[in-house]
Formats: structure tokens, sequence, C-alpha cells
């Protein structure tokens, strides 16, 4: 055997388990990202008092498969002056991006693509951020004063939001003391609290700039349907605008994971150092316990036979993945799976907590105007994030060197940074208030 | 062997790229080409082990500067100023340029194993993989011995930056009646 097969043969030996997650993740992402959009239309009807989809399956429960075959036996349109090959390749970049960026994620313990990248979290926000290429080419390559629109904004809004999402991460990452996601979990267990307690400023800023980075309301202008038709994607069609649609979605659960592993406890439990809560443990067989019978309650009540039949076999569905979480407590030998079951709970159910809110937000706020988005980002959230660092460090430094309790340092030195940008916010209106006094400044939407 | 081979993928994506990014006509077709080219640099990096380096040419120049060229692109026109500001003597300067940097590496490429210190191939250098965690030992190495060239270059930096802005926000008042 030469030497690149043995090369190549020891790949595999060493790194099946990692291929494997791979294959998963690439194969997945679309059904949960179908998924998510039927519950964000779900959601956006609830609170709008209307029911949502219902045809396709019990409660359009099949809505998402019958949309990906809608989508993929559409024409492919490409306008007859676009740049052929660029606008072929765009959608392409924007989702291989997210893609890659899961790959380096940890959703639990034991399940990872790739293990021990020592920059994990700058690797995840360095990669998805190459998402935009995608979206700023497709824009260009579109040939169409909409598309270029959307993409020019995308690109302002990007910049800004990334210099702010960027600075905010850094207070976590002083916390945590290190870029390696385990260690990252390891230290906020070490810490006895995730670290949006003690960085909530940081966590803040981070949200904020994670809506604008994935293009979302109240911060979707590159797409904003009143004004640009949708933005960049005007058009793309078929398969190709179903990639960025995924690529878009792909990147909202990049987001929410890396908010979830450095603020929010990553896959510890609440509590996790405490011992007598270890009760808590048994939750997510549980929780997925009482879907179960909620679905079966649910079942008598449904008005086509077929549709009974289907919430009984989601009854089954969520009976057997209870039984799969609760097997590890019954059967000993199965024990060691016990912290990778539950750590890929908790990792789930806190992104799509995130995934949650942002949606909230989304039906709750009006969309922002341009220069109001960059007035947020330049004057306001970059400031407050710098300021934020700055105490954060100071308060590491208060800790280790005078020995002070870190509750009352972060304490101390949240209340600082709210107060010290209170006054530049106090001192910043002030002069513009005089600044517009002085001379009616005409409306540029492209300011800043 | 896989070593190589990743390196050659690297290295020819790279010198490929570069060469389809000075040659063709569109701009962006131009600032495609040359975002490939430091991917493929940042891969090499990579598999170096350097992978701070690594991720900083992905997100200083892929994600932040070649979005601003792409930016600058997409705003101006390029068209028609282009062949009017058109430098006469360019392909000349540029053949110039061109040899006498090719000069300079087959020389030195020729010429290495009499260079001092043995060449370019350093003597008992330890193998890439068993090297320390490379963002803390460059953290380490530029917050103790290199921290005045360090804090030079970033006092450096905000001056351009402050520069920058003032010269942005003067244009503006004059422009103003």
């Amino acid at each position: 055997m030469n030497p690149t097969a043995q090369a190549l043969l020891h790949f595999l030996q060493t790194w099946w388990v990692e291929l494997v997650c791979a294959v998963v993740i690439v194969a997945i992402v679309p059904l949960i990202a179908g998924y998510v959009v039927l519950v964000e239309r779900k959601l956006m009807a609830d609170m709008q008092a209307r029911l949502g989809p219902m045809r396709v399956g019990p409660h359009g429960l099949l809505q998402p498969i019958a949309d990906a075959v809608k989508l993929l036996i559409k024409e492919d349109l490409v306008p007859r002056d676009a740049d052929g090959l660029i606008f072929w390749f765009a959608p392409v970049i924007t989702m291989v991006a997210a893609l890659t960026a899961m790959g380096a994620l940890y959703f639990g313990p034991a399940f990872r693509v790739a293990q021990d990248i020592n920059i994990g979290i700058l690797f995840v926000i360095g990669i998805s951020s190459l998402g935009f290429l995608g979206i700023i080419l497709g824009g260009w390559a579109s040939n169409s004063h909409y598309s270029i629109i959307g993409a020019i904004r995308s690109t302002a809004q990007l910049v800004s939001y990334e210099a702010a999402g960027g600075i905010a991460i850094v207070s976590a990452l002083l916390l945590a003391g290190t870029l390696r996601i385990p260690d990252i979990v390891a230290a906020q267990f070490d810490s006895h609290v995730w670290f949006i307690f003690l960085a909530p400023v940081g966590f803040f800023i981070f949200m904020v700039a994670s809506i604008a980075e994935t293009n979302r309301a109240p911060f979707d202008l590159p797409e904003a349907e009143s004004e640009l038709v949708a933005g960049y994607m005007t058009e793309y069609s078929g398969f190709r605008w179903s990639l960025y649609f995924l690529g878009e979605y792909a990147n909202m659960i990049v987001v929410a994971s890396v908010a979830t592993t450095l603020f929010l406890g990553g896959w510890l439990r609440p509590f996790p150092n405490i011992h007598w809560l270890r009760w808590l443990d048994l939750l997510p067989a549980l929780f997925l316990g009482f879907v179960g019978v909620y679905c079966i309650y649910r079942a008598g009540k449904q008005p086509v036979k077929i549709q009974t039949g289907f919430m009984w076999a989601v009854a089954l569905a969520c009976f057997g993945l209870a039984a799969v979480f609760i097997a590890p407590w019954i059967i000993a030998p199965l024990r060691f799976a016990l912290p990778g079951l539950n750590g890929a709970f908790w990792f789930l159910f806190k992104v799509s907590a995130y995934i949650y809110v942002f949606m909230w937000l989304r039906f709750t706020l009006p969309r922002y105007r341009f220069d109001q988005l960059m007035h947020l980002g330049w004057y306001i959230l970059i400031p407050l994030a710098i300021i934020n660092v700055f105490s954060v460090g100071l308060a590491l430094l208060l800790e280790s060197e005078f020995g002070l309790n870190r509750w009352f340092t972060m304490i101390v030195t949240t209340a600082f940074t709210l107060a010290i940008s209170l006054f530049l916010v106090r001192m910043h209106d002030k002069r513009t208030a005089a600044a517009s006094s002085a001379a009616a400044v005409p409306s540029d939407s492209y300011a800043g | 062997m896989l070593d190589s081979i990743i390196f050659y993928f690297f290295a020819g994506v790279a010198v490929l790229s570069a060469a389809l990014m000075v040659t063709r006509r569109n701009a962006i077709h131009s600032a495609v080409f040359l975002i490939t080219t430091l991917l493929a640099t940042a891969g090499i990096f990579l598999q170096l082990r350097a992978e701070f380096l690594f991720i900083t040419q992905i997100i200083l120049y892929v994600g932040g500067i070649m979005v601003l060229f792409i930016f600058v692109i997409m705003l101006v026109r390029l068209d028609a100023p282009i062949h009017q500001l058109r430098f006469r003597m360019q392909r000349l300067v540029a053949i110039l340029v061109a040899a006498a940097l090719g000069m300079e590496v087959t020389v030195i490429l020729l010429l290495a194993h009499k260079l001092p210190g043995g060449g370019l191939l350093i003597q008992g250098s330890a193998p890439a993989d068993r090297l320390p965690a490379n963002s803390e030992e460059l953290a380490k190495s530029l917050f103790s011995n290199y921290l005045l060239p360090f804090e030079i270059a970033s006092i450096l930096l905000l001056v351009a930056m402050v520069g920058a802005v003032v010269m942005a926000k003067n244009r503006r008042r004059t422009d103003e009646p």
C-alpha cells in the first residue's frame, strides 16, 4: 500500500465520527430550516390572531416539505444581462459559508464535527461572515437596481454591525480566557454562572448585532419588501433562491449557537453546580413526554381521521425520543451517553429560545430607517461595546489584584458602563439637537 | 504526502487566481479572484498550524477589506474612468517590476545554500503540529517582547482612522452652503 492510500485510510479511521456528523449536518440543516420557517409562520399567525398554514398535514406540519418540492420544480430564471458565473455561484457561497461555520460548533459535548479547534469561536464568526460575499455578489450579478441597493445596504450593515458584535464578544472571551468552545463552556461551569449575568451589556450588544447580521427584522433593510421587492434576492427564483433562504436560516442557527455558547452557558443545564438540582437532568424526558401527551389530547379533536392518525404518530415519536433520554437512567451500561444527550437537549433548547426571541422581535418592532440603523450602530452600539470591554477588563483586574468578589465587581462595572454610555448619548443628543436647530440638514439616507 | 498535496492545491489555487485577477477586464471578477487568492493563502497558513493568522486573514482581508473593495467598485462606475485614467507606460513598468521580482526570487532560490544561517531551511525547527497553541503564543509575544512596536502600530492606525474621519467631516462641511 502506498503512503497516500495509507494516510487516507488513517484519516478515515480517525475521523469517521466527524464525517458522519458532517453528513448529518448537511442533510438535516435544510429540514430544520424548513421547520424553523413553519414555526415562524405559525408564531406570526398566532401574534396576529390568525391560524397560519393549516392545509398541508395536520396544523400545516408538512408545509415545509411541500414548499421544498415547489421550490425544486420551479423554473430557474436567469436575467438576460446577469453576470452568468457569479449569478450562479453567489447563493452557493452563502450556503457553504453557513454550513462550514456549523462544522466548528459544538451542539452539545458529544455532537460536533471538528474537534479541538483552538480558535473555535473566531472560526465560526469569521467563516459565517463570508456569507455576505454571496449576498453582495448576487446583488451585483443580478444587474437590477433593487438587487444592487439591497446588496449595498447589506454591505454597509455588515461592516457596521460586525464591528459592534465582534467587540461585544470580547467581553465574554475576557471572562472565559480562551477561544476554544469546550473551554468557554467549562469556564462558565467553573464560575458557577452563565456569562450573560456577568456581562449583560455584552450580551445585549451581541444580540442586536446578530439580528442585524442575519438581516432580520427590525434590521431587514437589505430585503425590505415594501421598498425593494426582495432586495438582493429579487432576480433569484427556484432552487437558487432556496439556497439563499437556507443560508439565511442556517446563519440564524449559527449566531444563536454562538450566543448560547458564549453567554447562555452552552450545553450546561440551569444551575449546573448545585447537586440537589440533579433532577433537572430528567427534564428533557419529561418535556418530550408532556409534548406527546398533549398530542394525544389534541388527536381526538382533529376534524379529519388521517390527521388524528398523524397526531398519534407525532405523539409516538415524542415518546420514543423521551425513551431515548430516559434509557441511560435505567440501563446502567448506557450511563455514559447521559451527559451527551442532556447536553444536546439543553443546547438546542437554548438555541431555540434565542431564535424564538428573534421571531418575537420581528413581529413586534417596526423596521428601522437606514440612517437610524447606521446611527444606532456607529453612535451607540460600538462606543457602548468598547466601554463594556474596558469595564469588564477593569472588573477582572480588580478581582485578580484586590481579591474582590466577582459579582460585586461585575455589578459595579455594569453600572459604570451604563452610566458612561447614558452620559455619552445625552451629550450626543444635545450636540445633534444644537446642530439641527442651527441648520436644517437635508436627510441623507446613506449617511454614515 | 497528504501535507504536500494540500500545500500544492492551495498554492496552485493562489497562483492561478492571482493570474486571473490581473487579467480579468471586469473589476468585480478581479475582486472575486483576489478573494480566492486570499482564501488559498489562508489555507496555507492553516496548514502551517498558524490558525490565528488564518482566521485573521479571513476576518480582516476577506470579510472586511474585500467587502469594502466590492462596495466601492459597486458604488463607482469604473467602466468610463478606467480608460481615461490608465497610465500609458503601465505595461512597460509592470513588465519591468515583474522581471525584477522574478529575478530576485530565482536568485534567492538558487543561492539559498550560500545565505548566512544555512539558507531557507531553519535548522532544528520543531514540527508545526507540536508547537504550542498559536493564538496564545502570539498574544504573549505581542504583549511582552513586542509591546512597544505593537502599541506604536496601534497608535498609527488610530491616527489614520481619526484622520480619515476628520477629512470626511471637513469635506461635508464645506460642501454645504
